[in-house]
């Protein structure tokens, strides 16, 4: 029953996350859409390695923690790079390339 | 007291990983003490390391073992895509000498770059675990968020960058999702012991799917297959051209493998539940990218477009499965390695500095004023369009036959009239070399270093001497595939 609810918040999160990364034009809050993503899987795997009684979803957790900081910064050094070219950080102005 | 068991570790199975990310290092600190003068000589350390790592992997082919926990597999398998990696890898680093000494961004983080991304790919053809698969595709496509956006001062390369960061990210988080659902049903993310759990319980495969349907997507994103395409005319587009002629080939590889890996292994046991998904996915993705690149006007683009075309065809072999069809796709990733990374070396020779010249009417009149190096694309546009002899077609020819061995008729039939396609825009771009009114002037003399002539034979040797004498590599593949 316990286990349920944590997953629901975890589809939820994950859906929350997914509909901002294509719905929201700043990159800096698209990144922040990610994260939750990426938390909401975290969340699962911890539900269910609690469920289980197993490490494996725990040492998972850990990676992907690290994995995300890593993404992040990188991110946001590909964000500083474009607006020092642009002084913009909106998803749709960034349209010069067609066809 | 009982002692605590150590895992078993063997270093040894990791040389080529160690052997690349020592070198990624050495370099980082080696550029501190270079004048900018000497920065090509990095170049050369990158690329010892990727030989090193080459003879390394070549030596562990035919001794497979399973390490660190089981998480981590050396087979020949994952041998032959290493070779693919750090043949695209080796390609990238020759192309990369002149274009990043042209465009003011040479330096010793973008070689350190290029081998860690090839670590990742590693990482990820070896993996025998969810984690280290995803800690792989990670760590790669990290080092190619960083690597699209190199040229900081081009307006294409940033937004390059950024599209594939924010869809990169997007679809790692879907698949990290779908494994989270899997682990959750199987309870242990060890590839192999997934398969036996699903295989004998039954209970909750519908947790299983859904978990296999998000890492498919995933996977479809980083293989750039329709409908999980859109981020690659944008992203091939605005990267520096060696940067997309690496990406274009290595970590499709590497996807491709753990693509393998998980489905064929892991989730044997959902194989008609996906192979509908795969076929579908593959007739699109040929016919999509094939249509779109018709009417492309920017090379790049339309290579960007092609690529995906390549992926649906190499999704053919996959749909087959079996040792046939898993041999025919891991020749065909060797071949379009070779051919791709060609074809982009001369992009980059005719586009010359700030990437000005990367339109398809660019290349009016080049096969008169350099007769040697319009012999060149054709050859490599040939093998791109599968004409025989040349090694293209023997690639198709495999993939498809593969798929008539299983009984895929109409989806051998669909990839035929496709290759059929794609022959008109590679011909375009001959047509357009041959026969337009020549306009613009010769290329400097400087265009042709020895670094990249050298590319662009070994890409010919790869895509049309490997077709006359395919037998060898055919071998090779055929003893590397996973199922038996």
């Amino acid at each position: 029953m316990m286990m349920n609810n944590y997953l629901m918040l975890s589809a939820a999160l994950f859906v929350i996350g997914a509909v901002g990364v294509m719905i929201r034009r700043n990159v800096i809050v698209v990144m922040m859409c990610i994260e939750l993503m990426l938390n909401a899987a975290n969340l699962s795997f911890i539900t269910f390695a609690n469920y289980r009684h197993d490490m494996t979803g725990h040492a998972f957790v850990f990676m992907v923690i690290a994995v995300a900081a890593a993404e992040a910064a990188v991110g946001l050094a590909v964000v500083l790079a474009m607006f020092r070219n642009r002084e913009t950080v909106d998803v749709d102005e960034m349209n010069s390339m067609k066809g | 007291m009982e002692m605590i068991p150590l895992p078993q570790i063997s270093v040894g199975a990791i040389a080529p990983e160690l052997t690349l990310v020592a070198a990624a290092m050495i370099i980082l600190m080696l550029e501190v003490f270079t004048i900018s003068k000497g920065r090509d000589n990095l170049a050369y350390v990158a690329l010892a390391a990727v030989g090193v790592a080459g003879y390394l992997v070549i030596e562990s082919l035919g001794s497979p073992m399973t390490t660190f926990s089981k998480m981590y597999v050396v087979d020949d398998f994952s041998g032959f895509i290493k070779l693919v990696c750090l043949l695209g890898a080796g390609m990238t680093i020759l192309m990369s000498v002149k274009y990043t000494r042209d465009e003011g961004i040479d330096g010793g983080e973008y070689y350190s770059l290029l081998l860690f991304a090839t670590t990742g790919m590693f990482f990820m053809v070896s993996g025998a675990d969810l984690i280290t698969i995803f800690l792989g595709l990670e760590t790669m496509s990290i080092s190619l968020y960083a690597l699209a956006g190199y040229a900081r001062g081009r307006l294409a390369s940033n937004e390059a960058s950024i599209k594939y960061f924010i869809l990169g990210a997007l679809s790692s988080a879907f698949m990290l999702y779908g494994m989270s659902m899997i682990y959750g049903a199987a309870g242990v993310t060890n590839l192999h012991e997934i398969a036996r759990i699903i295989g004998q319980n039954k209970e909750n495969i519908h947790l299983v799917m859904l978990g296999g349907g998000l890492v498919l997507i995933g996977f479809a994103f980083k293989i750039s297959a329709v409908p999980f395409h859109m981020w690659t005319p944008d992203v091939y587009q605005g990267a520096p051209t060696p940067i997309t002629a690496f990406m274009s080939a290595g970590p499709k590889a590497a996807a491709f493998a753990a693509f393998i890996r998980v489905f064929s292994d892991a989730l044997i046991s959902l194989q008609y539940q996906w192979w509908i998904i795969v076929w579908i996915l593959a007739v699109l993705t040929m016919t999509v990218g094939n249509l779109i690149a018709l009417s492309q006007e920017n090379i790049k683009r339309m290579f960007a477009y092609s690529s995906i075309a390549h992926a649906g065809y190499i999704l053919v072999g996959f749909t087959a499965g079996g040792k046939l069809g898993e041999s025919a796709m891991l020749f065909y990733l060797l071949i379009y390695t070779f051919m791709n990374i060609g074809a982009f070396a001369i992009v980059a020779i005719v586009g010359q500095q700030g990437e000005e010249r990367t339109s398809v009417s660019d290349f009016a009149g080049l096969g008169y004023r350099h007769p040697l190096l319009g012999l060149a694309m054709v050859a490599l546009l040939f093998s791109l369009a599968g004409i025989p002899p040349t090694a293209g077609f023997w690639g198709k020819y495999y993939l498809f036959t593969a798929a008539l061995d299983q009984g895929y008729v109409w989806l051998a039939i669909l990839a035929a009239l496709n290759s059929v396609i794609a022959v008109f825009y590679y011909l375009r771009v001959i047509v357009v070399m041959y026969m337009r009114e020549e306009k613009g002037e010769s290329l400097p003399q400087n265009a042709f270093p020895a670094s990249i002539v050298v590319v662009i034979l070994v890409a010919i040797y790869g895509s049309v001497l490997l077709g006359i004498t395919p037998g060898g590599y055919l071998a090779l593949a055929a003893s590397s595939s996973l199922a038996h």
